[in-house]
């Protein structure tokens, strides 16, 4: 973090309402905080969590969703499953400690370029107040750790004949720790 | 699959779009950026990647450097990809190894710094190299257009629409809410600016329309769902019960002087329940279909069911049946019925409806009796109107002498509608023109702006002007009762601030005119989602693009004409109606479309057969093969929504377009670049 730390957001939109609200915003030139990334899916039901989660691991500070309104999925009821799914993960998120502000999900319509706006702007300075995740930065410090354990281990064995068992045993320490 | 393992060789390219992109963003350092990431072999920026030039580019690359992917950072998909996409074809490769970023609108266009704008840029182009590389080739499929068109609502742009498509041969289903065809149109005195008679030049459209060999119309009937994808629609129509076999009733009309009722009583509807009508009823003389309706709300014949609907009580006399004779047209027992209609393509011109001037309960509209909105008047000054076009208030004898027409009235207000109605500038001239020449009243016009952007428009204000008509600038604060001086007596007084002479004036006048604003009708949200359109923040339909497809919605073979898109006057509704039909027809003589082929489909290998996405798929697009243990997807039937691919617990369903690798690595990338 040698650099002035500025906080990053991945969102996902669905192409049907808040892609074109985006687009929107954009044709009325309305302006917003320039740290989101757009990635653009069919639908908010096709959102794996693991999309979520694979973003905060490589380096998102908030991930932003974006879907049709309740009544209004342009495949029926897609916001509804994303729904189902935010709703567990954000629970999950919880537990491992990570600030449920920063996965965020909104219904916004292809007029609403005002609310993409809105929303950007207070994720942005929300998480601007959170501090950075930087998970990155844990995972190498977690590797770090684990790698010291295996080297002390191995210096305590001493180079003995148990190259298998202390293996495993480094191994099942690796386990517990993650 | 020995391709795949081919190497990835990318083109990128970004484009200035003039100053749109490149005032905000440092192309050339982006172009640079993106030549040194792997697997980029060439990294260009050129003013406009659309123009000919710019594709011509894409295609000569393709050859000349042995491109297998192309990215282009530009502006939205939702506008170019399918330029670029044909452009990648042309240069020899499929046209799914492109993809593109939006730098325009999701980046130039929103942010103010120049060096974080340029960040992003990267950021999001470095995400698509990522996400490219991982692309796979890919068909569209054809599907043909059934070239049956639906219509939805029977205005003028419905009219129009219609038959313009069915002059062409092509076969047109009509669908109407109300009794007649004809919509707002019908009840309209005369049009701007040229003073023509709406009815004159209506009514033959509409005959034609309703004797066209091409055209069913389906009136008094309403669409209730819609089923199926551009070329393939399933409507259900619902048709309401008319009481009347339309079959068999030939439009002689004896039956309504025979009612029981010897004096129309009940409020018409067409006239704004300026007039009254009998239970059985022809909405207006020259309604079409010319087949009359029987009110079940007001008809003797019915009472009050235990549902609360009406119910057959057979206590009439029925004299109406009596009337109608052997041609037994009359038929109380007919019900709702429920109509399947197979059409390839939409065009819904619903309409609008006017705002409800008890909203703006300053101006006493229904306190007041001379307090009138504007369609009233139509109604009033019309010759076949519930007066005959004998101007008269609502003690049915006295004529105005001075009329007071407020202008804006549920419009450019902050408290109602923000927007301007278009026409109620010119409606309201209209307005003041004919009152002046019926009873050679004082007219006053209130107005904001005077808004008269139109062929012969500003000609006829300056005629209005020469006629001696009042224009007094300012927005009326109230309509009172309250008499402050001896010839204020029993007037309406409007109280308004001029805001040219610069005081505050009490106008006394005999009659009020609201001129109310356009709206989007009660139902529109309904209407949309039904049609999987979108609205605007008011509440109108939204349009693809608000000035290169105006009339296309985002949903394919779905197209939108007149005033349901916004308020607009009948000449500009009306090339609108043309327009949408134009774009059926390229639809259906071109007979099929290519779909995108972003479908799902599972990797029989991996399914696990836990059958968790089965009630996932709101299409029922997913099976499950009982022989193999493994669920299975109909492509015909998959939308490509991916909601069963992102809920898959075993990873084994795949969307085309957006596969996970593609998704994992395009959020790789755009996280890659700091």
């Amino acid at each position: 973090m040698s650099k002035e730390w500025k906080p990053r957001l991945v969102a996902f939109f669905c192409n049907w309402c808040t892609y074109t609200a985006a687009d929107l915003a954009g044709v009325s030139r309305l302006k917003y905080a320039p740290n989101v990334r757009v990635i653009r899916l069919m639908c908010s039901g096709r959102i794996d969590p693991q999309f979520i989660l694979e973003a905060l691991t490589k380096g998102a500070d908030g991930v932003l969703i974006g879907g049709c309104h309740p009544n209004d999925c342009h495949y029926v009821e897609g916001n509804y499953k994303m729904l189902r799914r935010f709703q567990l993960l954000k629970r999950m998120l919880g537990d491992m400690g990570i600030e449920p502000e920063r996965v965020r999900l909104e219904w916004i319509s292809a007029a609403e370029g005002e609310k993409v706006r809105r929303v950007v702007n207070e994720m942005t300075e929300q998480i601007a107040n959170l501090g950075p995740l930087g998970m990155p930065g844990r995972f190498a410090e977690w590797d770090r750790e684990v790698e010291s354990l295996a080297a002390q281990i191995e210096a305590r064995e001493g180079g003995g004949c148990g190259c298998g068992s202390s293996g495993a045993e480094t191994a099942e320490k690796e386990v517990a720790h993650v | 699959m020995a391709k795949q393992e081919q190497e990835v060789r990318i083109g990128f390219y970004v484009c200035h779009c003039g100053t749109n992109i490149a005032a905000m963003v440092d192309c050339p350092e982006v172009a640079q950026f993106v030549g040194t990431l792997p697997g980029v072999v060439l990294s260009k920026d050129y003013k406009y990647m659309c123009s000919d030039p710019g594709q011509e580019l894409i295609q000569q690359d393709i050859r000349e450097h042995r491109l297998n992917r192309v990215v282009v950072a530009s502006c939205s998909p939702l506008l170019h990809e399918p330029t670029f996409r044909s452009a990648t074809e042309k240069g020899g490769l499929n046209q799914f190894y492109f993809h593109m970023v939006n730098i325009r609108e999701h980046d130039s266009w929103v942010h103010t710094d120049r060096a974080e704008a340029t960040s992003k840029a990267k950021a999001l182009a470095q995400a698509a190299v990522h996400r490219v590389a991982h692309h796979k080739p890919l068909e569209t499929k054809r599907v043909s257009i059934n070239p049956t068109t639906l219509v939805v609502g029977a205005g003028i742009a419905g009219i129009h629409a219609a038959m313009t498509i069915a002059n062409s041969g092509k076969k047109v289903i009509l669908v109407e809410r109300e009794p007649t065809i004809g919509g707002h149109m019908a009840k309209f005195d005369k049009t701007f600016p040229t003073l023509d008679c709406a009815a004159c030049i209506l009514t033959p459209k509409m005959s034609d329309v309703g004797s066209h060999e091409n055209i069913q119309v389906l009136s008094y009937s309403e669409v209730t769902k819609v089923d199926g994808f551009v070329g393939n629609y399933t409507v259900t129509v619902k048709r309401k019960p008319r009481y009347i076999d339309e079959e068999a009733c030939i439009g002689c009309q004896d039956c309504i002087p025979a009612c029981v009722f010897k004096q129309p009583k009940f409020a018409d509807e067409f006239n704004e329940g300026l007039g009254k009508r009998r239970p059985v009823y022809i909405p207006f003389p020259q309604a079409t279909p010319q087949i009359v309706a029987i009110d079940p709300n007001t008809c003797l014949n019915f009472k009050k069911g235990e549902d609360g609907g009406r119910v057959v009580s057979d206590k009439c006399k029925k004299t109406c049946v009596e009337a109608c004779g052997d041609k037994n047209a009359i038929d109380f027992t007919q019900v709702e019925r429920i109509e399947e209609y197979e059409v390839g393509s939409v065009i819904v011109a619903t309409g609008f409806q006017t705002f409800d001037a008890r909203r703006a309960p300053a101006y006493g509209y229904g306190r007041f009796p001379n307090v009138y909105t504007s369609l009233e008047i139509e109604r009033l000054v019309n010759a076949s109107g519930p007066t005959g076009g004998h101007v008269v208030m609502r003690d049915g004898k006295s004529e105005p002498r001075s009329v007071g027409i407020i202008h804006c009235v549920g419009s450019r207000d902050k408290k109602t509608n923000v927007w301007c109605s278009r026409v109620c500038c010119m409606y309201s001239m209209k307005l003041a023109h004919l009152l002046k020449e019926h009873t050679g009243a004082e007219i006053y016009n209130f107005y904001i702006d005077v808004r008269t952007p139109g062929k012969g428009y500003e000609e006829f204000y300056n005629k209005l002007l020469d006629e001696g008509v009042h224009f007094i600038r300012g927005r009326v604060g109230e309509v009172t009762d309250w008499a402050m001086t001896p010839d204020e007596e029993g007037k309406l007084v409007i109280r308004v601030e001029d805001t040219l002479a610069g005081y505050v004036r009490r106008i006394p006048v005999d009659m009020v005119v609201l001129a109310t604003g356009l709206e989007p009708q009660q139902d529109a949200q309904d209407v949309r989602r039904m049609f999987n359109m979108s609205c605007g923040s008011e509440g109108f339909f939204l349009e693809r693009h608000p000035k290169l497809a105006p009339v296309n919605t985002f949903n394919d073979g779905i197209y939108i004409a007149g005033a349901c898109q916004g308020p607009k006057d009948i000449p500009d509704t009306v090339a609108q109606a043309g327009a949408a039909a134009a774009e059926v027809l390229a639809l259906i003589d071109k007979g099929f479309v290519e779909q995108e082929p972003n479908t799902a489909f599972i990797l029989e290998d991996e399914c696990s057969g836990c059958k968790s996405c089965i009630p996932l798929c709101p299409y029922t697009a997913i099976l499950f093969d009982e022989g193999k243990g493994r669920a299975y997807i109909n492509e015909a039937l998959c939308k490509g929504c991916g909601t069963c691919v992102g809920s898959c617990p075993s990873g084994s369903i795949v969307q085309n377009l957006f596969d996970d690798e593609e998704i994992f690595s395009e959020i790789e990338g755009v996280l890659a670049y700091e």
